[in-house]
Formats: C-alpha cells, structure tokens, sequence
C-alpha cells in the first residue's frame, strides 16, 4: 500500500474519496460552501475517471430523491449538500433513514437563513439530529476524508443499513489548503469493498416494495428496528474505526480525547474548533493548569455511557456548540452532553458556550477565557453563568 | 517546537491574492512542511480589497482560528497606502513585502515607520509582470520576493514546484510558464530592503 501526501482542500479532499470510493451513481445540486466537491466531482466524470451515473438536478430536494431512487434500486449512491440544500431536501432526508438506505452525503456546515450567510456553523446538519442518519464530524480535511471513507462502510454493514452524513465546517476547512494524506485506489477499493444489497428494487428475482403504506399496524415497529440499527452502529463504527487505522496509521473512535486523563478542567467540542482548542490546551498545560478536552467524531448515534465515563473525573466542564436552539437552555451539544452526565455518581458543574454562529471567528483568546471560567467554576463549585455567548456582542 | 509562521497577503480582486497563498502553500508542502493557505471570503468582487493567508510550519498545525499576528505580509497593490494599516498585529521582528515602485526608505516614509524595527522590502513586481507575463499580474514575482525576503523556503524549490503546477494549467503555453518563472526570478533578484 502507497501513501500520498498532497496540500488539498477539504473540499478536494472530499472530492478525492468520492472518485476513490466510485459510487454507482452521485445525484447533487450545487451550493455554497459546498459548491466545489460537486464541480470537481463532475470533472471526474467528465474526464471518464469514473463512469459514475451523474445526475443533474434541479434542486436538493431532487438531489436527494434521486439518490433515494437509486440506492433503493441497489445502486451505491452519492449526494453532498450544505446549510439551504439540507433544508430543502428535509423531507426526503427522513425518507432515506426509515427505508434504510445506506446513502453517504458530505454535508459542509453552513450557517441557515435568515439573515443569509455562507459561512460556518452547524445550525444545518443540528437540524437533521433527529432524521435517524449516522452524523460523523470531521476536524479538518484529512479526518473529512477519513471520514467519508469510513462511512461506506458503516452505512453498508448489514447490521446498520442506515444513511451517514459526514461534517466538515464551511470554509473553516472545506476552502483552507492544509496537508492531506490518501490512501491510493487499490487500497480504497478493497477497504470499502464491493456493494451487494440483500433487498433491492432491480431485482426480478426477488420483488419487494419500497416506500409503502405504514399505518398503526407496523409504522411503530419500523421506527423501533430503526431505534436498534443506530444502536447496532456503535459497534460497528469503531470496528471500521480500528481497521481504518490498520490500514492509514489514522485510528478512529466515538470521539478523541485530547489530554483528557487526568484533566481537571475539559471541553466537548465539535469540528475544527477542536483543533484551535488543542493549542489552547497545550499552552496550559505548559502553565501546569490541568486542561484537556474532548473531540466529538459521532453525534448520532451519541456516545452517551463512553462519553459520562471519559469524563467523570473531570472538575468543571463546558460544553461548545456552534449552534443555538431557541426556547431552551443552551445548544443542542450542550443538552446531550448534560443529559449523558445525569447519571453519573457525582455532578460535574457544566456550562454552555454558543460561539461561532456565522462564521463567526474563534481565537485561541476566547477558548483560554472559557478555560479560565472553568478554574473558577472548579474553585468555588457551582457556575455563574449556565448558557454564556462567547465572542458576541451584546 | 518549531516557530509557527504566519503570512498576510494584501491584494485586489483579481490580482491572484488567494492563488498566490495556495501556490506558495503547495510549494512548501512539497518541501516536506505543514501549510495552510486561505482567503478571507467577504463580499469579493475585481478591484475590492482581499485577503488570503499562510501558515507554515514544521510541526502539524491544528489552529483554524484567523491569523491575527502576521509575522510577514506581502502586499500586491500599493494603491492601498495610506488606507490600510499593514503593520496591523505584525510583531518588532516582523516585515513588509511591497509591490511598488517607490524605494524601500521612501515607502517606509510614507507608512510613517521611520525608526519602527519592522522591516520594509520592496519591488516594482507589476513591471516585472508586465515584462515577463505580459500582464499586470503581480502574484507569482511577489511570491519571489517573499522567499528572498523571508528564507522561508529556496528560491529553486519555489521555481520547481511552480514549474511543475503551471505544466498542467499551461501545458500548450510554454510561454506562459516561462513568463511566471522568470518573474519570481527576477523579483528575488530586485527586491530592496530599507
């Protein structure tokens, strides 16, 4: 196996391990930041380097039905989208999850209307929490990659068969050069494998129905065996996780713990804040302060008991979320990670941080303060502020 | 732990400010270093101010924070002058690459830096674009300067990486590579500091 290592995009990136995976066919609309990975994509194809079965549409909602369509006729299939093309593709989006549909899309987070903005945050693939897809988050453009690659496999296992959607932050690193390691084709092909559906539509041999009428009778036991394949998927995740490792050097989890053993005072952070935070968090432990953090990779399914045990011997915690949810008591992060740390013998003080909303810049600065917030919160026991919003002007 | 540099870069739409920030980016990577290379993506249109950045270094960078304390910034248009504080964050050990006509003593007059340790270089790289590329696009010759003024990587390394990526862009248009190889040449050789 040969290694290649190459200053891309992360949306290059992307765009490389959709031409090394070779799906059957990629059904995508174009949109900001998101734009590039369908353009050079289409480029592939037209210059015969896949014979993918592109299909151009005119809207994401298209976009994701006709991914629909065709990994429901057995086809490996494609689609990558970003903050309004999710939102547009809502209802299908579901769709893909309850018929089981082991679809991979790229989603590079940016911020939803109104007021209108192209830059990063996670507002978009939030809303899509509930939707029963698989969300791998990725810290820059190596793990975006990784992470894409990982996901056919997860999707595909028979004891998952659920869509998975991979973050990368809009810009932040879809745009930004950075040095990225590929693994070549061959290895690829043989890791990801061939696709061999056991139910599908273009087989005559075996008809089934796709899509049909679910009242009382069974829509509840469907929702049920939906239930169980994200529980399945733990398992199944950190087992590509390992032998993705073997293979790259580059070994992956639920989530990454960052100086995180014998921290005191930690973070749970999502993208690439995480990787501006671990700078913070070296600089202190320079000082002799006790910090670390912990990077989330799987938000669905949540990591709820590895997560509460990782943690528990932290002193004083804050959670970050680059996105709000209205009418309740900090992001949606923040509500998980809480809720994971309920049972728990002892109480961890938490706190919320909403930063970053709209691109909004995130320094080395603003992380120390919340680091400094969380010696305090360890001293005196109990937090001033539960929801603080960092780097806002107010 | 190896010093983590960070560059500015000052341009106008059109003049190549992010693709220069990319090319040097790649031209490090391939000199075995850690990069990143990024614009500032705001309302960009031909002629408004942009800016792109680097960041280089021996050890892998993990901050996606915006560079706020440039140690170098290269500036593509001297029609800013005067409008836009480049010194802005720049440290004492810190410098000014400037496309420019005016000498190194006399741009520094006009930034009014006299007596500041920040030091100024400057090159005339829309001439040298002019001269060599035939158009007045200053990003490849300043990338030159940069390197001679900066020693961030060898001039020959610059022009090889640059060599190999414009062979696939302008593979029909031998003069075109030439045109760009020829302007960092010169611009390493003509840049001044004062």
């Amino acid at each position: 196996m040969s290694v290649k290592t190459v200053a891309y995009t992360g949306n290059e990136a992307v765009a490389q391990a959709m031409k090394q995976i070779h799906p059957d066919v990629v059904a995508a609309y174009p949109i900001t930041p998101q734009t590039e990975i369908v353009q050079i994509f289409s480029t592939f194809v037209a210059d015969g380097l896949v014979d993918t079965e592109f299909v151009t549409v005119e809207s994401e909602h298209s976009a994701m039905s006709a991914t629909v369509g065709a990994a429901a006729a057995g086809a490996r299939a494609m689609t990558c989208t970003s903050s309004q093309g999710l939102a547009l593709m809502y209802e299908v989006v579901y769709i893909a999850a309850s018929l089981r549909l082991p679809i991979v899309m790229p989603v590079v987070n940016r911020a939803l209307s109104g007021p209108i903005n192209i830059h990063c945050d996670h507002s978009d693939s939030m809303g899509a929490r509930d939707s029963g897809w698989i969300q791998l988050f990725s810290e820059n453009a190596q793990e975006a990659y990784d992470n894409v690659l990982q996901a056919v496999r997860i999707a595909e296992h028979k004891d998952v068969l659920l869509p998975v959607m991979v973050m990368m932050d809009g810009f932040i690193i879809s745009h930004a050069l950075e040095n990225v390691t590929f693994l070549d084709d061959e290895t690829v092909r043989r890791f990801i494998g061939e696709y061999r559906p056991d139910y599908y539509l273009l087989n005559p041999d075996h008809p089934i129905t796709v899509g049909a009428f679910d009242l009382f009778d069974y829509y509840f036991e469907h929702k049920r065996q939906q239930v169980e394949a994200m529980r399945m998927a733990k398992p199944v995740i950190l087992e590509v996780g390992q032998e993705y490792g073997r293979l790259s050097g580059r070994s992956y989890g639920l989530f990454e713990g960052y100086r995180l053993e014998d921290a005191e005072l930690a973070i749970v952070v999502l993208g690439s804040t995480a990787g501006t935070a671990k700078a913070v968090v070296d600089g202190l432990r320079r000082e002799g302060v006790k910090a670390g953090l912990l990077k989330l990779r799987v938000f669905r399914p949540f990591p709820r008991e590895e997560l509460a045990q990782a943690l528990r011997h932290v002193r004083a915690l804050a959670v970050l979320d680059r996105s709000d949810s209205f009418g309740v008591v900090g992001g949606p992060l923040f509500a998980e990670v809480r809720a994971a740390l309920y049972d728990l013998p002892e109480r961890i003080p938490t706190v919320n941080y909403i930063y970053g909303l709209g691109g909004r810049d995130i320094d080395l600065e603003m992380i120390g303060r919340v680091y400094a917030d969380l010696a305090e919160i360890a001293r005196t026991g109990r937090p001033r502020e539960l929801v603080t919003y960092l780097g806002v002007r107010e | 732990m190896g010093e983590l540099l960070e560059i500015r870069w000052h341009g106008r739409g059109g003049q190549g400010a992010k693709t220069a920030a990319q090319l040097l980016g790649e031209s490090a990577a391939a000199a075995g270093k850690y990069i990143q290379a990024f614009p500032e993506y705001g309302p960009e249109r031909m002629g408004a101010p942009v800016l792109a950045f680097n960041r280089i270094s021996e050890e892998p960078i993990t901050i996606h924070c915006h560079v706020k304390h440039p140690r170098y910034v290269v500036v593509l248009d001297d029609t800013f002058v005067g409008k836009v504080d480049f010194t802005d964050g720049v440290p004492p050990n810190g410098a000014l690459i400037i496309n420019t006509a005016l000498s190194p003593a006399e741009m520094r007059r006009r930034l009014q830096l006299e007596g500041n340790p920040i030091r100024v270089w400057t090159v005339d790289a829309t001439k040298i674009a002019l001269e060599t590329i035939g158009r007045a696009i200053p990003n490849t010759p300043m990338m030159g300067a940069l390197v001679r003024a900066t020693g961030i990587l060898k001039l020959e390394d610059l022009i090889e990486d640059t060599r190999r990526k414009l062979e696939k862009k302008f593979r029909h248009k031998q003069e075109v590579i030439a045109g760009n190889l020829e302007a960092i040449r010169r611009a390493y050789e003509e840049v001044q500091e004062g």
